[in-house]
């Protein structure tokens, strides 16, 4: 099997992660936002792996920084979920533009 | 003649402790206190009067005796210094200070007997003869200026003696405002003088001296010297205080204070001021401003002919003396503005000496009988008095003869006086002292017109029968009435001239004699009126309707001053300023404060704490960056 | 250790004490006591400053004692008293001293409320004391910013607006005081913030001509310049009673004493020159205020409108640049201060009994607190310039000085300033005759009291003050004439 190039893969990521970004920005639940959010980890994650693998084939440090990642990625995403699930109890409702008693 | 000084101190003192301890003290303690204490000052003035008179004469002129001590330093030759100056005119107005504030305190224990607050009145009067005595004794015209407006709080005060009535109030506001302005011309016109002559002592500035007024020499705006100017707005102080037209019209509401003391301030003394101011300063105005003093005499027969003309249609008692007391202080001022300087130019100033002693006496009396009739009907009004001549004996004779006097009777002291100052006048302009003799007839017949509608005319019917003043009323009346009686005669021209010297008086008989037949003439009209209850005056108001209303009114000078304040100062400067204030300058400032509140919430939205949209400018940040780094 | 900082240090030791006092009575003990010896210190002052120029010490400032503060700055802590800052000091003695007696009965946080008034006492004697620009300013800020907690939270009516205008408008003063300071610091080529070495040395002229506006500004906004007085009015009217006496009998002296000392002192030649548009300012301020004051009906509005006129001629006789207008503004400093304080004091008094300000709900008050109703008469008195209370003596010597001046501009000003007595009449006799004489307007006053031990204390103590200067004023103009030379001399040109 031909060994794939470095750009296939990271072409990959760029979409995940701008499509990422495009999701952060514009959803307005709460529960997109995050998943737009581990979109972007992800992507990055990918990357990691990939220039770890290319570069420093000898290596571990990227993968294991990936595998860091994701565990922090995942205790994350609990923390996170804990608070949307406090907030929809709290008024029913997980849309970021309703959440606005914390300003002012 | 130090002890000359103990004369003013002394009702100091009693002010402060009738003030301080007044309360505690029984009525009838503190009215004893405040008149035995003036007693003390009455013999001392005696005594100073008759110690002056005859040690102080030197080579036929009378020398001054002054002393003083530094109170305020301004600049290196102007300073204000407290003292005392003793010369004729001062020996002259603390006698007749001290004998009418005397007759007033003795009268006010009978007048005032279980008034509220009356250690209070006690302790006002003593302030008030104070102040009076302290502006006579000045030897500069600040210590004048500071007594002068002592005078000014203290009649302010006694005014509004009252001060539950809204009327005395308002009157005793007002007096003190007009004064208060016209002060405001004494203020500037001390502030010029002293400037160009750097210095504020009457000594050096009556000593005849023309280097003191070389630096202003040269000096003029609007065509006028500014010395000229300087007097004449000293003069718009004393016209202010002595109630010149047209700044009279605090006089006649002043009435609303306690009758005894319309007698002391607003009759003898205070209103008098005016007239000693001009007086102090006579070599002045004479030297170096006579256009001034032309100013006074004709500023003097206005006043003296307008409220001689009022005082003919009123009918509260109180404001008919009023218009009379202004009518003679007119005269008063005529005399000066008439006057020369020296040896027999002096008459003018000699004769409005003269009338300002005796009108004093008998313009007291007739304040102080006006308050035993007012005791005895309860009211002002001529309409509820008539016949009073079988209740009130005393009264009625001591009011005849103040009178007699004030319409120039010989052989009563107003003749002697007000004759003087008409030869004087004729002397100056016969047109002049045709004015001043038709103000005399007329001052005959509204006097006389008073005289028959309280004592003569129809008896109305009282409650309870009017009964005569306790004996310590009648004591003043009886003496003011003897003083106006015998004091005629006095050779006043030994005592009190222009400069200093003798003046021999002898009476111009056609002068004389044509003033007591227009005198004469005045009360035979005023008894065909009054005399009897007649008709006549109604036809003759009815017929006169415009002139009669317009004089009863006062000519409408109080409708236009209410307008001057009301409307012009109050609504129309004040308001709007302070509209301005609140709307413009306020505004501004809220404007910038609106300003930066707003530009903050703009800049706020930014930080809106939507993390999304953080994430897009950081964004875009970005790629801006990139896209400057990498094409430029 | 100069005796001088006793001043700061009295105030410090009344807040410790104040920390450790454990109910309302030793809350008012300490700071009774602290006021008491505060006073006490100020008449030894003035006694040893007095003996001290009789003894022939011509020195220019006496009593002065400077130790570094900060040396990469040059800053040192500088204290010494002349003749100005002697009375200065009497003045706000007294006025601590009264105001302790007026707060007597504070409805809730005793303690705060002193604490707070004890550090604004710091920052007045302060500012009077010091030699050095910096220490000067920092007291100057120290003074202003208790101001904005006593008005907010001890306030009345729109407190939070008022506390908030007057801190903002204040310190916007201050900024360009800051200002002005740094560039009397760099350009003066000094290096130094030293008060009398930078009078020696010499700020060039370029320099001055916009050092000296924003200094007079800065300082200016404080004494109530036009048009920049509007915080006083409602300030004053928001503040509590002692405030409302500190601030108007003190603080706001800070102002004319700081344009004096600072802006004047050191900036002559921009002082000569730029004198014409402050007059014209300070001339309208004289004026305006007296007019706005007629028509107000809230007795706290027209005291502060009466204080924009009286201070406007503080600064108007500063600005008249010679000796006698000069000693006539130190006067009218301590006549105003001493005389509003009492005001206000009083205001506080009849408000705290009828609940109202407005004065035509008032009406005939005499007759049922004959002495609250005397003090107010005397005060009235005093505000109109009545002869034997101190408002005369700084009146006169301010017209007297300012006429000195002979050109047509100085002289038509000084006429316009001399009708406020006239204007001034008028508003003061409008109050007392609408709220103390006439009839009672309202039958609950008749239940009213008049005043307690406490309240006397503190009206007759002003009194006394007042009517001491006005019967005898001689020693004090001395005193402050004396001082008044080395600025004349380095104004004149």
């Amino acid at each position: 099997m031909e060994k794939l190039h470095l750009e296939y893969y990271l072409v990959v990521s760029i979409i995940m992660f701008f499509a990422g970004i495009y999701g952060f920005i514009t959803r307005r639940n709460l529960l997109a936002i995050l998943i737009s959010i581990e979109l972007i980890l992800n992507s990055v994650d990918i990357n990691f792996a990939l220039f770890n693998r290319f570069l420093f084939p000898g290596q571990l440090e990227g993968f294991f920084f990936t595998l860091f990642a994701i565990g922090v990625s995942a205790c994350e995403t609990a923390v996170a979920i804990a608070i949307i699930i406090n907030i929809y109890r709290n008024i029913r409702n997980i849309q970021v533009k309703n959440l606005e008693q914390l300003k002012d | 003649m130090e002890y000359t000084f103990i004369i003013v101190l002394l009702p100091f003192l009693s002010f402060l402790f009738l003030g301080l301890a007044g309360k505690k003290l029984a009525p009838r303690v503190a009215g004893y206190v405040g008149t035995a204490v003036l007693a003390i000052s009455a013999a001392l003035s005696y005594l100073a009067a008759w110690q002056y008179f005859t040690t102080a004469k030197v080579g036929g002129v009378f020398k001054p005796w002054s002393m003083d001590f530094r109170w305020l330093n301004f600049t290196k030759d102007l300073h204000i210094d407290l003292g005392m100056l003793i010369d004729p005119i001062a020996v002259m107005m603390l006698v007749v200070i001290t004998t009418v504030s005397l007759m007033v305190h003795l009268y006010s224990i009978g007048y005032m007997h279980g008034e509220r607050g009356f250690q209070r009145y006690y302790a006002f009067l003593s302030l008030f003869t104070f102040s009076m005595l302290g502006l006579v004794v000045a030897t500069n015209i600040f210590q004048m200026y500071i007594f002068w407006e002592l005078v000014g709080v203290s009649s302010y005060l006694l005014i509004g003696f009252y001060y539950t009535k809204p009327e005395a109030v308002a009157a005793s506001k007002k007096a003190f405002i007009v004064t208060r302005f016209a002060d405001l011309g004494f203020l500037v016109g001390i502030l010029l003088l002293s400037f160009y002559t750097g210095t504020f002592s009457f000594e050096r500035l009556t000593s005849g001296d023309a280097s003191l007024f070389n630096e202003a020499g040269g000096v003029t705006f609007m065509g006028c010297s500014v010395i000229g100017w300087a007097l004449a707005l000293i003069f718009i102080g004393g016209a202010g205080k002595s109630a010149m037209f047209p700044l009279h019209v605090w006089l006649p509401d002043a009435m609303e204070g306690p009758t005894p003391v319309s007698a002391l301030i607003h009759a003898a003394t205070m209103v008098v001021a005016g007239v000693y101011l001009v007086a102090r300063l006579f070599p002045v105005y004479y030297l170096e401003a006579p256009d001034v003093l032309v100013l006074i005499a004709i500023v003097g027969a206005v006043t003296s002919l307008y409220a001689a003309v009022v005082a003919c249609v009123q009918t509260d008692i109180k404001r008919v003396l009023a218009f009379s007391t202004i009518s003679q202080i007119g005269f008063m001022m005529v005399g000066l503005g008439v006057s020369g300087l020296e040896g027999h130019e002096g008459l003018g100033y000699m004769a409005s000496m003269f009338h300002l002693f005796t009108h004093a006496m008998f313009k007291a009396l007739l304040f102080l009988g006006a308050g035993a009739i007012i005791h005895a009907v309860h009211s002002n009004e001529m309409g509820h008095m008539g016949g009073l001549r079988k209740y009130l004996p005393v009264t009625r004779f001591t009011f005849l003869i103040a009178c007699l006097a004030i319409a120039g009777i010989p052989p009563f002291s107003g003749f002697f006086s007000k004759d003087e100052i008409l030869a004087a006048t004729f002397h100056f302009s016969p047109l002049l002292g045709a004015v001043m003799s038709f103000t005399a007839g007329l001052t005959a017949f509204y006097m006389f017109r008073l005289y028959y509608r309280i004592f003569w005319n129809k008896e109305t019917r009282h409650d309870h029968a009017p009964h005569e003043a306790p004996r310590s009323m009648t004591i003043p009346l009886v003496f003011l009435a003897f003083v106006t009686l015998v004091a005629g005669p006095i050779p006043f021209g030994k005592f009190v001239t222009s400069d200093r010297a003798e003046y021999l008086i002898h009476l111009d008989w056609t002068v004389a004699g044509a003033s007591v037949a227009i005198a004469l003439v005045a009360i035979a009209l005023a008894t065909l009126l009054y005399r009897k209850e007649s008709a006549i005056p109604d036809r003759l108001a009815t017929s006169f309707k415009g002139l009669y209303t317009a004089a009863y009114k006062r000519f409408y000078l109080d409708e236009l001053y209410l307008f001057v304040t009301k409307k012009i100062i109050f609504n129309g400067i004040s308001r709007p300023i302070a509209w301005f204030d609140r709307h413009v300058v306020d505004g501004t400032m809220n404007g910038f404060a609106t300003l930066s509140q707003r530009v903050s919430c703009a800049i706020r939205g930014f930080q809106s704490g939507q993390v999304q949209q953080y994430v897009m400018v950081i964004l875009l940040g970005t790629l801006f960056i990139t896209v400057l780094v990498l094409f430029i | 250790m100069n005796f001088l900082s006793l001043f700061v240090l009295i105030p410090v030791l009344m807040m410790g004490g104040l920390f450790l006092a454990k109910n309302l009575k030793q809350i008012r003990l300490v700071a009774t006591a602290g006021a008491s010896l505060l006073l006490a210190l100020a008449v030894g002052l003035v006694v040893a400053y007095l003996g001290e120029r009789a003894a022939g010490n011509h020195e220019e400032m006496l009593f002065a004692a400077k130790c570094l503060w900060y040396a990469p700055l040059n800053i040192y802590y500088a204290v010494g008293v002349d003749g100005i800052s002697v009375a200065m000091l009497l003045l706000s003695a007294i006025i601590v001293f009264t105001g302790v007696f007026a707060s007597w009965k504070m409805e809730f946080l005793e303690k705060e409320f002193f604490l707070w008034f004890c550090l604004l006492a710091t920052g007045v004697f302060g500012f009077f004391i010091s030699l050095d620009l910096f220490t000067m300013f920092m007291y100057y800020e120290i003074a202003l910013i208790p101001m904005y907690l006593l008005i907010g939270v001890w306030g009345s009516g729109r407190k939070e607006y008022s506390a908030m205008k007057l801190t903002l408008m204040l310190m916007a003063g201050s900024a360009l005081l800051l200002l002005g300071i740094l560039g009397i610091y760099f350009l003066s080529g000094e290096s130094s913030m030293n008060l009398l070495e930078l009078a020696k040395a010499h700020i060039p002229t370029q320099a001055q001509y916009w050092i000296f506006p924003l200094v007079f500004v800065g300082f200016g906004v404080l004494g109530a310049l036009f048009p920049f007085h509007t915080w006083s009015p409602d300030g004053h009217a928001s503040a509590p009673t002692a405030v409302s006496m500190l601030h108007a009998g003190v603080l706001m002296k800070l102002g004319g004493y700081g344009c004096f000392r600072v802006a004047i002192y050191l900036m002559p030649e921009a002082a000569n020159h730029l004198a014409w548009i402050f007059i014209i300012l300070t001339g309208i301020s004289v004026i305006y205020g007296a007019y706005s004051a007629i028509v107000q009906t809230d007795l706290k509005y027209i005291n502060a409108y009466s204080s924009v006129s009286h201070c406007g001629l503080v600064l108007f006789a500063i600005l008249m640049l010679n000796q006698t207008a000069m000693n006539g503004a130190i006067l009218q400093m301590l006549s105003h201060g001493l005389m509003t304080a009492l005001f206000f004091a009083l205001i506080g008094m009849i408000y705290g009994r009828t609940h109202t300000r407005d004065i035509r709900e008032l009406g005939g008050l005499m007759k049922i607190m004959p002495f609250l109703g005397v003090c107010y008469v005397i005060a009235g008195l005093a505000s109109l310039g009545l002869p034997g209370l101190s408002g005369f003596v700084a009146e006169m010597t301010v017209f007297v000085g300012a006429f000195q001046h002979t050109d047509t501009f100085h002289r038509v000003f000084t006429i316009l300033a001399c009708t406020s007595i006239v204007i001034t009449a008028v508003y003061i006799l409008r109050v007392v005759g609408k709220i103390l004489y006439g009839p009672v307007t309202d039958k609950h006053y008749l239940a009213l009291t008049d005043a307690n031990w406490y309240e006397r204390t503190s009206t007759v103590v002003l009194i006394l003050a007042i009517a001491g200067i006005g019967l005898a004023p001689l020693w004090l103009s001395d005193m402050i004439n004396g001082s008044l030379l080395p600025i004349i001399q380095h104004v004149k040109l």
